[in-house]
């Protein structure tokens, strides 16, 4: 099958698909609202579902009581829904479903703007739902990327037993770029017989599965939460996603970027080094686990000066940054999160401004 | 190198449908292709815009300021977009809505009665694919013959709708001599 062009918001609900998943509860809301469009056309063609909610709080309970029951399901939404949905993730998490959500995120805090935004970064990287869980974030920087995204996220998703949350934004929900799509379809993994409560007619035991989050005794909660670290900490060792860019020369500045935003810093650092100035790029693909050791690493190096997270929101990856780079380098952000993506040329004035 | 295409007018004018149908074309062409649609809070019949960018690398930021070309359908996306467009880029202007010109010296302004030519062929609805067709033929961005043929497939599902549109294809490449 040859190249596409496609809309990022159908490109991801055509992924879903072709990984095998073919259950999708939702609920309407800009700017994501054309992978609901899609699929409602699409599932009812290739036997899947499509349910449309009542409401996001609705749809997070639905999406667990399927992964719970051991089907691949996933939903997509924005900022405010995801929060709706956040106490199901927590639940998910704690129960240990594979969930895959993709949240296209809008300018915030409250109803805030329709407009490109990263400022959902803590909501997915540090919780967002109650109590000690991870989500393991992506964040694609291109249609072709978020293709790719989704349909590593359902392996994943069940790998880990624990939802995923791909991070996009309005841009690359909206943009059309060109796509290629794998030609074969995943089939069903056969996993779940040990823990999913799918019915006793496939399995081997009479051991009956149970799902859940409640642990009254101390003792039991504890030992729990120490299950779900090992997983978040296995996550850290195996799971660590990047690209670098132009990380092979005597870079000044490390800009860490993800995202939308990164495309700008591409050709930020493609024009500066026309100019015969060299910077350099991690770009983080996970979110969690976070790039810490690789980030830390290019910091490092002799000609490095400084360390720039360039992100749209007021400033939260930069915590991450800071974190990695230990103190070895200052550490700045630059950042817009009215939904006005900054251009090559502010981000260049910028970073000419600390030289 | 990369080139970047704006495509502004009223919603309902097709312009979403002419900057899609250049991008596929690109694509056809073998080259890196984004499109980026305008998708901000407006009310019916506000402006619609898209911006096309064409590249032979990777494209970086698909957000552009300074767009190479513009194709303006009516006069507000005219007045908003023309003093953002490079030196030496082109400029349709469709003249059937559009009575002032760019108010620029360094650019290769092409004036195209769209809506005009679009009539006289049957339909108005036709006038978007009549300025595309012109704007392919002045500024050679692609190919004019894959252009043709992604025209056709773009109404491969109304069939009876081919020939008016190839016929407005024709018309604007013959207004833009």
């Amino acid at each position: 099958m040859g190249k596409i062009l496609m809309k990022g918001n159908e490109a991801i609900g055509e992924a879903a698909i072709r990984a095998g998943c073919l259950n999708y509860f939702a609920y309407p809301i800009t700017p994501q609202s054309e992978v609901a469009e899609y699929l409602s056309r699409r599932m009812p063609e290739v036997g899947g579902v499509f349910l449309q909610g009542e409401s996001e709080i609705a749809v997070g309970n639905m999406l667990f009581g399927a992964a719970g029951c051991g089907a691949r399901v996933f939903t997509t939404s924005s900022s405010p829904g995801i929060s709706l949905m956040s106490e199901a993730i927590s639940y998910i998490s704690s129960a240990q479903c594979p969930v895959v959500f993709v949240n296209i995120v809008r300018g915030g805090p409250g109803l805030g703007g329709i407009l490109p935004s990263q400022a959902d970064y803590f909501q997915a990287t540090k919780g967002g739902g109650h109590g000690d869980y991870r989500l393991l974030v992506m964040a694609p920087a291109s249609v072709q990327e978020a293709v790719e995204m989704v349909m590593t996220a359902f392996p994943l998703a069940e790998k880990y037993r624990n939802p995923v949350m791909i991070l996009g934004d309005g841009l690359i929900g909206q943009m059309m770029e060109p796509v290629e799509f794998p030609e074969h379809l995943r089939t069903e993994p056969s996993n779940k017989d040990d823990w999913a409560t799918n019915g006793m007619d496939t399995r081997k035991s009479n051991k009956p599965n149970l799902v859940k989050s409640l642990f009254l005794s101390a003792e039991l909660l504890e030992e729990h939460n120490v299950i779900l670290k090992a997983k978040y900490d296995r996550m850290k060792q195996e799971e660590v996603r990047y690209e670098p860019y132009n990380i092979d020369t005597d870079y000044q500045a490390l800009i860490v970027s993800f995202g939308t935003m990164s495309r700008v810093c591409r050709t930020v650092i493609d024009d500066l080094k026309a100019e015969g100035f060299e910077t350099a790029m991690i770009r983080p693909q996970t979110l969690f686990p976070f790039p810490e050791e690789p980030i830390k690493q290019a910091a490092l190096k002799e000609s490095c000066k400084i360390v720039l997270s360039i992100e749209l929101n007021m400033g939260q990856m930069v915590e991450d940054v800071e974190r990695s780079v230990q103190g070895t380098r200052p550490v700045h952000w630059y950042g817009k999160a009215g939904g006005d993506v900054p251009t090559p040329e502010e981000v260049i004035d910028v970073i000419k401004s600390f030289f | 190198m990369q080139r970047e295409v704006m495509f502004a007018g009223f919603g309902g004018q097709g312009i979403l449908l002419i900057g899609n149908i250049l991008a596929h074309t690109a694509m056809e062409e073998g080259y890196e292709v984004a499109w980026v649609p305008s998708y901000g809070p407006e009310m019916r019949g506000g402006t619609a815009y898209c911006l096309v960018v064409i590249s032979d690398r990777p494209i970086g930021s698909p957000i552009i300021r300074n767009p190479m070309h513009l194709v303006a359908m009516n006069h507000p996306s005219l007045e908003k977009f023309a003093p953002m467009v490079k030196p030496n880029g082109v400029v349709v202007i469709n003249s059937s809505l559009i009575h002032i010109g760019s108010n620029r010296d360094d650019v290769d302004e092409l004036l195209v009665p769209a809506n005009d030519i679009a009539n006289d062929l049957g339909s108005i609805k036709v006038a978007n694919i009549v300025a595309l067709g012109a704007f392919v033929a002045r500024s050679k961005i692609v190919d004019f013959e894959v252009l043709r043929k992604c025209v056709q497939e773009k109404f491969s599902s109304k069939e009876k709708l081919i020939p008016i549109n190839m016929a407005a294809v024709e018309e604007g490449k013959k207004a833009a001599r």
